[in-house]
């Protein structure tokens, strides 16, 4: 199981360890430096990486290494999906996940660490569960804490964690009962340099913000479920019936959650709703390049595009570029040749363009590699698969609360290549 | 003197301040210096020296000091043990309080204090919380007791606490049966043999229904923990199968995985024809192409245990090449994966997608991607020999990028291409050729050298090119100057007349001026072969080379399999055996996938011809009626043993026999063969039986009627009759026989298989065997298992009615397939068996009845006979 924990920033310093079992001595994260010192970039340090005595199993959130240290045969997804829950417990506890962030919570970090993990075996890793044993720090709390004394553990057994329902703590009151579901979906996608689809996918989501008073029970229907055919579901999603009648039947936890994720494959038709018209194009023997790029919408169901945002790593030889975008504005790094333009909103009307030449180095040939295109954007009030919620029923409260779905596209991974 | 203490171990005073805080009357203060001891613990200071004062604070109510001095006590116990037992009687204590929050915080702590003094104080109360009433105790108490393990394992057995972890399998919490699970897992990795985790269909059951309401975490424990169990039967495999797949919709990718390796697993078990086997391959195939839109740590894990999936099972994913196409900001460790998958996924039928990409990938900026594409094109054209001209001119496009490891590596693959594809993509030498100058790599001018050297007759300045990468010899890497000696030697064998002098000058420079010595004999030897026998050498330098492999880089299949048994684990990121890498390897134990039912001929373990060496003579048991020795394409018929030697030359003046029995068409045979070791001819053979149990007896004279002439052998089949006189032998089956020849008289005894004596019209109507079977008193019952035979009941009945055992009947009873079979004997007795067959579980049982009392003495001991053997 994981035996140990190190904490390391971008520098390489080591600003936290924490050891469930007996101590490991730092300098095992030598192997790990060493590692670091190979990976071109930062993000290219493998996953895991292996040292004589020790499995290293590392990711790299918000510049911050967090470093597992395994003595056996252990599942490295487990880490992995370990130590993305740490991330997300002291994002959720500190609002960020940053050294400085760590740092001033030192004490409720171990703290938190400390109820995770149990031998390296998880204990409470639910956030519902956490903010009952440990509440996150407030500055009302802290002023609270040291007029009255008292503290900021919770002295009680939390109640979720026998439960059948284990995420859901129980007495749970509001006054303005609310159940909101956003569908954010995400276009993956790669289009070659004429434009055309290579792979596309959507990977979608259902989150949801739930504020309803007691024990209520949940169930969400759809108008085309079969769309629905590679989905992962949080825990209290009743799979049995989801399986027998395409609902989704649920006791939902107390606040924010990810209900489900789904995937629609490349096997489908994904709508892809932005084009890209390009030209980058370097003249053999000249020290000037030329770059065209003009955006417009494509399948998009009347929907407007909008947060359009471009950017394109520039082939090395690249020394500046001279562009002028026909809106939003756009930077260029010398260093990185990174370009990044902000368009904004896709008018259809005056389609956003970006003109103008590139300067390369007096003398260097024309460079090898073809830039790849990056594109953001979002789309509201679209699902872009086509999935609509049917209804959402509550049981087992007797009050109304008030619901609402919203429904979002955007993209996840978008490049053209040019 | 304080003050020089001070000065030793805290230059900034701060622990002098931390020592006085923490010693205050003042609650608040305490507890503020307690968090500033552990906030100077946790980045690493040493504040070991505050032990006593920080243990001091431990006696408190408020329940955040309490956690926090149990942290430092984690923390520094094992550097004060002396200190460490002051708060041993808090534990204690602590451990009777009526909140389970505090019972079950301080079975916590107590066992991550590892001191050896304080773990015998925690056995009590640890006895105890396992027993607690309540449940978030007894799970927290079910990892202590792996905690207390691994600090003194000999103390958890004697405490009998491992057989209360057993216990708690059972238990009704979901989260306690997980921890426990976790917990024994833990602890019988460094037990291997001690078989803790005894599985058998109940706990498996248990397990299967905590599956579903426990933790994400329990449930991969749990999935880890079945993928241990080795189902009885294919509809065992089944059921669990489908308890499991629910599972591969879990957010938590470990979930998934876990998941896929028990049914990739239990999969192994389904006849192929089955439909729900066909299901099960399609449920897979969407939760491994989820786990690829995770974050990149994810998918690196995931593509690494895909790349066995893929080699296994290419079904599952064959449709799935999109997924794996690489975008340009994925980290280099995915990219590299993905595109391993990818050459492991191309065929005729994507190829032309494939190549497409590869060729994109090439032009991309990270040399060790684009480097590793070029070499995918090279694999592709290997293994699609459709794909092979494309590829080539993909290739040659990549060359004329003139980017230089480009080009390089395409010579390298091309290379490889022309091992494979000989006398067929020659044309493009000259391309190849151009570029000469731009190599800069070992590996690429030794391709490229070997090339000129292989094509040297097409090549028209074959020598000047040699010869320019002459010149510099000495600097070049060995690889370069083996490669170099061996094409000069072929242009040479090729065009002798214009390079005597360049061969010459390469076999000096290898002889003479070099040290390393794999290079000077192959000078010598080349030398030798030229100077002495010319016609040889170019035989043996210009021989046809074998043909390059299609796929390259598999994985060994015994590897592979061992590997899919641990799908989710180091093992398959690693991509090599837990033994190759665990710590100390102590005992780990190789897994192997389960065999499938009815195909299991080749899967037989090879123990079988052992364990029937019990009883050799007797000619084969029972098992070799399943004809398990006999390999695969056996005719299904009755079953005959393979010749042994009855008769030994030296015991019978040169003459050796050797021979067997056999049943054909309803007629008994007795096969042999005479061998003459002696120095002179023999003839004159006859052959006669003593009386026997049967009265078998040759039905003719034994057909010799040539001489057999020293050192030769002849085959002879004798029909036998039951017309001979009866004696009863000891054991039944023994047959005395005499062979006389014109030299003396010889004496051997054999044994036949019984099965010899089971009549065609041996099956009885079903009526009757009713009747009977009731009739059959218990004495005449004789039961016996017989074990690793992997044959379903209906191969096994099949082949049984090849040696006239008839299946009357046949029932299924709780998963086990009971067979109802009867059997008559030459001499008109019947004997009924029943056969219970656990499929999975390769023991039969056969109850065997006799009908006949009066003959019941007699065929007890035939059964024993019989069937003891197994």
């Amino acid at each position: 199981m994981i035996h140990s924990l190190f904490l390391v920033n971008a520098s390489g310093d080591i600003f936290l360890e924490k050891h469930w079992k007996s101590v490991v001595s730092r300098s095992v994260c030598d192997y790990f430096f060493e590692a670091v010192e190979r990976a071109t970039e930062p993000e290219n340090v493998p996953p895991v990486i292996p040292t004589p005595h020790h499995c290293l199993i590392n990711v790299l959130r918000q510049r911050i290494y967090f470093v597992a240290v395994i003595q056996s045969e252990v599942p490295p997804l487990f880490v992995i999906e370990f130590l993305h829950r740490v991330v997300d417990t002291f994002q959720d506890y500190f609002g960020v996940c940053t050294e400085a962030a760590v740092k001033d919570n030192v004490v409720v970090v171990y703290e938190l660490l400390e109820e995770m993990l149990d031998n390296g075996f998880p204990l409470a890793t639910e956030s519902n569960i956490l903010k009952e044993l440990i509440k996150p720090p407030t500055i009302l709390r802290t002023v609270v804490n040291t007029i009255t004394g008292s503290t900021n553990v919770g002295e009680q057994l939390p109640t979720g964690q026998l439960s059948v329902v284990p995420w859901r703590r129980t007495g749970v009151k509001y006054t303005n009962n609310e159940a909101y579901f956003d569908v954010v979906e995400e276009i993956d996608a790669i289009i070659d340099k004429s434009g055309s689809t290579i792979t596309a996918e959507i990977q979608g989501v259902i989150d949801a913000c739930v504020k309803l008073t007691g024990m209520p029970d949940l169930t969400l229907s759809f108008m085309n479920p079969r769309l629905l055919d590679d989905v992962s579901f949080h825990p209290c999603v009743r799979f049995k019936r989801w399986e027998a009648e395409r609902i989704l039947s649920f006791v939902p936890p107390d606040g924010n959650f990810r209900l489900l994720s789904y995937h629609v494959s490349s096997q489908n038709l994904v709508a892809i709703p932005v084009y890209v018209k390009h030209n980058i194009s370097f003249r053999e023997g000249s020290s000037q390049g030329r770059f065209e790029l003009t955006l417009g919408p494509k399948q998009t169901m009347g929907k407007a595009v909008e947060s359009v945002l471009v950017s394109s790593q520039l082939p090395r030889g690249v020394l500046n570029a001279n562009l002028s975008p026909s809106q939003g504005t756009y930077t260029f790094d010398p260093v990185t040749k990174l370009l990044s333009w902000d368009v904004g909103k896709i008018n259809p009307q005056k389609l956003p363009s970006l003109k103008g030449s590139m300067s390369l180095q007096t003398g260097a040939s024309k460079p090898d590699e073809n830039p790849t295109i990056n594109l953001q954007f979002k789309i509201q009030q679209l699902a872009v698969s086509g999935l609509k919620v049917n209804r959402l029923d509550m049981y087992g409260e007797k009050y109304k609360p008030f619901k609402g779905i919203k429904y979002m596209t955007k993209a996840g991974k978008f490049q053209v290549r040019t | 003197l304080k003050v020089i203490n001070c000065c030793v171990w805290d230059p900034s005073g701060e622990i002098f301040e931390l020592k006085a805080e923490l010693n205050s009357d003042k609650k608040e203060k305490k507890k503020e210096a307690v968090k500033k001891v552990i906030a100077s613990m946790t980045v690493g200071k040493d504040v070991s020296a505050l032990f006593p004062d920080v243990v001091n604070c431990m006696q408190t109510d408020n329940l955040e000091l309490k956690k926090l001095v149990y942290l430092y006590l984690m923390n520094y116990a094992k550097s004060q043990p002396d200190m460490a037992i002051m708060a041993v009687n808090t534990f204690v204590k602590d451990c009777e309080d009526p909140n389970p929050l505090i019972r079950a915080l301080a079975v916590r702590t107590m066992g991550c204090i590892r001191v050896d003094k304080i773990t015998e104080y925690l056995c009590e109360p640890l006895r105890k919380c396992l027993k607690d009433e309540d449940p978030y105790v007894r799970k927290t108490a079910a990892v202590c007791v792996a905690k207390l393990h691994d600090i003194n394992a000999q103390l958890v057995e004697d405490q009998g606490f491992l057989d209360t972890l057993k216990d708690l399998i059972s238990d009704s919490n979901p989260m306690v049966v997980a921890n426990a699970v976790a917990a024994l897992s833990e602890i019988a990795e460094s037990h291997p043999n001690s078989n803790l985790l005894d599985l058998n269909p109940q706990t498996i059951n248990k397990l299967l229904t905590a599956l579903n309401e426990c933790t994400e975490w329990g449930q991969i424990f749990i999935l880890d923990c079945l993928a241990n169990y080795m189902p009885r039967d294919d509809r065992e495999s089944q059921s669990i199968c489908e308890r499991v797949t629910p599972r591969l919709s879990h957010a938590n990718s470990a979930v998934v995985l876990s998941a896929v390796k028990v049914l990739m697993k239990f999969m192994e078990m389904l006849p192929k024809d089955l439909d729900y086997y066909g299901t099960l391959l399609k449920k897979l195939a969407p939760p491994l192409v989820t786990l690829l839109s995770a974050e990149p740590e994810l998918q690196y894990v995931a593509l690494r245990n895909i790349n066995l999936i893929v080699q296994k099972r290419p079904e599952i994913l064959k449709h799935e090449m999109k997924v794996f196409f690489v975008k340009y900001n994925d980290p280099i460790y995915v990219k590299l994966e993905k595109l391993d998958i990818m050459i492991r996924l191309a065929s005729q039928a994507n190829i032309a997608q494939v190549l497409a990409e590869l060729k994109e990938y090439a032009t991309e900026v990270d040399v060790d991607f684009v480097r590793k594409a070029v070499r995918a094109i090279g694999r592709c054209a290997i293994k699609v020999e459709q794909s092979a001209e494309r590829c080539v001119s993909t290739l040659l496009d990549l060359i004329q990028t003139k980017v230089n490891y480009v080009v390089q590596e395409a010579i390298v693959v091309i290379k490889d291409i022309f091992r494979k594809y000989p006398n067929k993509y020659e044309s493009v030498i000259a391309t190849l050729c151009e570029n000469l100058d731009s190599l800069d790599e070992p590996e690429a001018r030794a391709a490229m050298i070997w090339i000129v050297g292989e094509y040297a007759e097409r090549i028209d300045n074959a020598d000047e090119l040699l010869e320019s990468f002459l010149e510099g010899f000495h600097d070049e890497s060995t690889q370069v100057q083996l490669q170099l000696l061996t094409a000069i030697v072929k242009l040479f064998l090729k065009k002798p007349t214009e390079t005597q002098e360049l061969v010459q000058q390469v076999l000096s420079l290898a002889t003479q001026d070099s040290d390393n010595p794999d290079l000077r004999d192959r000078g010598y030897i080349y030398w030798r072969l030229l100077s002495t026998d010319p016609v040889a050498a170019k035989e043996v330098v210009l021989a046809e080379k074998p043909l390059i492999s299609e796929e390259t880089d598999l994985i060994e299949p015994t590897l592979l399999e061992e590997l899919i048994c641990h799908i989710g684990t180091l093992a398959s990121v690693y991509h090599k055996p837990p033994s190759a890498f665990v710590e100390g390897s102590r005992g780990v134990q190789h897994k192997r996938l389960p065999a499938r039912m009815g195909a299991g001929l080749g899967a037989a373990p090879a123990a079988m011809p052992a364990s029937l060496g019990g009883a050799p003579a007797v000619g084969g048991g029972l098992g070799d009626l399943f004809d398990l020795g006999g390999g695969v394409g056996m005719p299904t018929g009755s079953y005959v043993a393979p010749k042994t030697a009855w008769l030994l030359a030296m015991k019978a003046k040169g003459l050796e026999i050797s021979g067997t029995f056999a049943r054909r068409g309803g007629i008994i045979q007795m096969d042999l063969s005479l061998t003459n070791k002696a120095m002179s001819v023999m003839t004159d053979f006859a052959i006669q039986f003593n009386r026997n149990s049967f009265g078998l007896a040759p039905a003719g004279p034994m057909q010799v009627l040539t001489p057999l002439s020293p050192n030769q052998t002849i085959d002879v089949s004798l029909p036998l009759s039951m017309s001979g006189p009866v004696m009863k032998m000891e054991p039944l089956n023994n047959l005395q026989v005499a062979v006389k020849n014109n030299i003396d008289v010889f004496y051997f005894s054999c044994q036949y298989p019984l099965s010899l004596l089971f009549v065609e019209d041996g099956k009885m109507d079903r009526q009757v065997f009713l009747a009977t079977w009731k009739d059959i008193p218990n004495d005449n019952e004789a039961q016996f298992q017989i074990k690793d035979i992997h044959l379903n009941s209906d191969v096994a009945s099949n082949k049984l009615q090849g040696s006239n055992i008839f299946t009357i009947a046949k029932r299924t009873v709780e998963g086990q397939d009971m067979l109802y079979q009867s059997v008559k004997l030459t001499n008109g007795i019947w004997v009924l068996a029943e056969m219970r067959i656990q499929t999975g579980n390769p023991n039969y049982t056969k109850t065997n009845g006799f009908r006949d009392c009066m003959q019941k003495q007699m065929y007890d001991s035939t059964s024993v006979v019989r069937f003891s053997s197994k």
